[in-house]
């Protein structure tokens, strides 16, 4: 495979997740096929055994958690990958990889309509699925990737975060993103940061942290540490506990994690945020549209910034808030019924007026919808 | 003062368990325990893992990596350890609820791949955890918290199951019979490929008492009587086996096993192995 070696490739978005995620060093991938994310589990079985790392194709989704899970648990880099109905199935085993602390990173190549709606047609309609979707308190990462070159470079940090943090991350992409064809830079490995996670018990203890940290150092199974590791509260040892003080803690502690490091984790981008009257808030695959109507605005005389969550969860709230104190109009531009829209109000509140354009109708939303949309903002604002 | 059974395989400083008093599932542990030191196996290189119920618990008590799931996926799980590390020893223990209801699928297409796990159900015909509903391993007619008025349901006859489904080392044990349950567990770690065994536990608390089969002494006397070799059930008739629980070793017949077939396609496309 001589051709892998060139640095530079015109790849698909779902072709350079799996190239991303094989430079930082992910060795074994489980998952089930699924529209609009099936290249992912393609290019795997292709790629990984050529660095004798592994693939395998589950009977459900479920299992292909489970079983990248179990890799994770064996000290193997996993990951598995699925859309629309398949993130939903998913659901359980991410709560159980939060509350048992292994590192996993989930792709969620988003598709149209709940249930089996629309398979190939895009939408952003998982963000708050992405946050909320297993059952019980929990931490979230989740990172949406907005071209091909970014899925390459994000899917890298996506690994990165789950291992430091040990913690699911969900690689929130879309069908516009997954499906679109670019040329990128491939970085390799000896050029990355990578982070692997810290396996140095404390006090012998597997789940047990540092003073003033909040990520537990267990090791991989068969590294002659024998300990156990449970869906339930636990304590230190692994060892399930009823306590409603030990629960406590390590709820917390959980959220704490995220919530401490929360700068470590969040990254936005800001396009002409300095002297705009008009803000668009936009992600994923829905930011080449805005870009376009961007592209247009020495035509259309229309001036406005962009605010780009690359980090959705935890949101970058701060930057928000900032930016909404001096802005008169933020449009919230996203491929669905309104999601992001909500966390959006929730931090802007009276600070600025905040409008929204999204669909459901599997079609992606075009430069000149965004154009009109920002036309009639202005217009009622004069 | 635990016997040194006990004292080398299992986590003493977290019992008594959590199961009722004359449950099976501290017996069929023990067996467990045992299989594992009759093979002289590295504790370091044996990976327990479990799902959801009664039967599941036993892991957290047993002292090697031990892996408590989610309820139904311990065999999904415990295929990408052994995928990640071919070299551990990966023994799932499980339910009739959690491996044959909500873990069904799993648990044929394990079979189906012939990946080398050991399988242990601890069968107690009942979900014990959530109190005695009715099971897939419920005999029909019989009673759960579930099947007020007799189960409906037929039950899985789970070796024969696994064997149609690609298992390649089936048997089933007891509570009652201990050394051929212990030298079932061996045989099945020993075989290269996907091993079940159906360990029939007995529930005096819900299964026993919803059926009026006595307290835990007659569950495990109905055991000595009733269960009867594979040789001497090929003896009878279908109306003579109708009260009696067959065990022994069913089926044993090696082919390829799956992480081996996969380390052919690595060694095919120039992959290294344990990168």
């Amino acid at each position: 495979m001589a051709t892998n070696r060139c640095r530079f490739k015109l790849l698909q978005g779902n072709e350079a997740c799996v190239e991303g995620a094989l430079a930082v060093g992910m060795r074994f991938y489980a998952g089930y096929p699924i529209t609009p994310s099936t290249e992912i589990a393609e290019r795997s079985s292709v790629r990984l055994p050529q660095l004798g790392g592994k693939f395998i194709q589950m009977e459900d989704e479920i299992s292909s958690i489970a079983a990248a899970l179990g890799a994770s648990v064996a000290g193997v880099k996993s990951m598995t990958a699925t859309s629309g109905p398949g993130f939903s199935l998913k659901q359980e085993n991410i709560g159980y990889a939060a509350i048992a602390e292994i590192p996993i990173v989930i792709v969620d190549v988003q598709r149209s309509g709940p249930s089996t709606g629309l398979p190939t047609s895009p939408s952003q309609g998982d963000v708050m699925q992405a946050k909320w979707g297993t059952h019980g308190d929990h931490p979230t990462i989740a990172i949406s990737p907005t071209s091909v070159q970014s899925t390459y470079n994000e899917i890298i940090r996506a690994f990165n975060l789950s291992e430091r943090f040990r913690t699911p991350v969900i690689f929130l992409m879309d069908e516009v993103v997954g499906h679109m064809r670019e040329g990128i830079e491939l970085i390799p490995t000896e050029e990355l940061e990578i982070i692997d996670r810290n396996e140095k018990m404390i006090n012998g203890l597997p789940y047990a942290v540092g003073e003033r940290e909040y990520i537990p150092h267990m090791p991989s199974f068969g590294t002659g540490s024998l300990y156990n590791i449970t869906g339930l509260f636990h304590d230190d040892e692994g060892f399930p506990t009823n306590d409603n003080k030990m629960a406590h803690d390590e709820g917390l502690r959980l959220m704490k994690k995220i919530e401490v490091y929360k700068d470590d984790i969040i990254k936005y981008e800001t396009i002409d945020t300095d002297d705009c009257d008009t803000l668009i808030v936009c992600y994923g695959g829905t930011m080449r549209a805005v870009l376009g109507a961007k592209e247009r605005a020495k035509e259309t005389g229309l001036k406005f910034g962009i605010f780009n969550p690359i980090t959705i969860w935890p949101f970058p709230e701060e930057k928000l808030a900032e930016l909404s104190k001096k802005i008169k109009n933020i449009l919230v531009v996203e491929h669905n019924y309104g999601q992001i829209l909500l966390t959006v109000q929730r931090i802007v509140k009276d600070n600025s007026n905040v409008h929204f354009l999204g669909k459901i109708d599997g079609t992606t939303i075009s430069p000149d919808e965004i154009i009109k949309k920002l036309q009639e903002v202005n217009s009622n604002a004069q | 003062m635990p016997s040194k059974l006990i004292e080398k395989h299992l986590r003493t400083d977290r019992l008594p368990h959590i199961w009722c008093p004359g449950c099976g599932h501290g017996i069929l542990m023990r067996d467990v325990c045992q299989a594992i030191d009759n093979l002289n196996l590295d504790k370091d290189m044996v990976t327990i893992v479990s799902g959801i119920g009664c039967s599941s618990r036993a892991a957290g008590y047993m002292n090697y990596n031990t892996l408590h799931t989610t309820h139904g996926r311990a065999i999904a799980f415990a295929t990408g350890i052994k995928m990640a590390k071919p070299e551990m020893t990966v023994i799932v223990i499980t339910g009739d609820g959690d491996a044959a209801a909500i873990g069904g699928n799993h648990l044929i297409h394990g079979c189906r791949r012939n990946i080398d796990l050991t399988i242990v159900v601890f069968n107690n015909n009942t979900y014990g955890m959530t109190g005695g509903q009715y099971s897939p391993t419920t005999p029909t007619g019989e009673k759960g918290t579930t099947a007020p008025y007799g189960n409906i349901d037929g039950a899985f006859d789970l070796p024969r199951l696994a064997k149609a489904a690609g298992a390649t080392y089936t048997a089933r044990g007891d509570c009652y019979h201990v050394p051929l349950t212990i030298k079932l567990i061996e045989n099945g770690i020993k075989n290269h490929g996907f091993s079940f065994i159906d360990a029939t536990s007995i529930c005096p608390t819900y299964y026993g008492r919803k059926n009026k089969k006595g307290g835990p002494i007659d569950m495990m006397h109905w055991q000595e009587k009733n269960c009867i070799s594979k040789t001497k059930a090929d003896k009878l008739s279908k109306e003579e086996l109708e009260d009696k629980l067959v065990i022994g070793e069913f089926y044993n017949e090696p082919k390829e096993e799956y992480t081996d077939l996969y380390q052919t396609i690595i060694d095919k496309v120039g992959g290294k192995r344990n990168v």
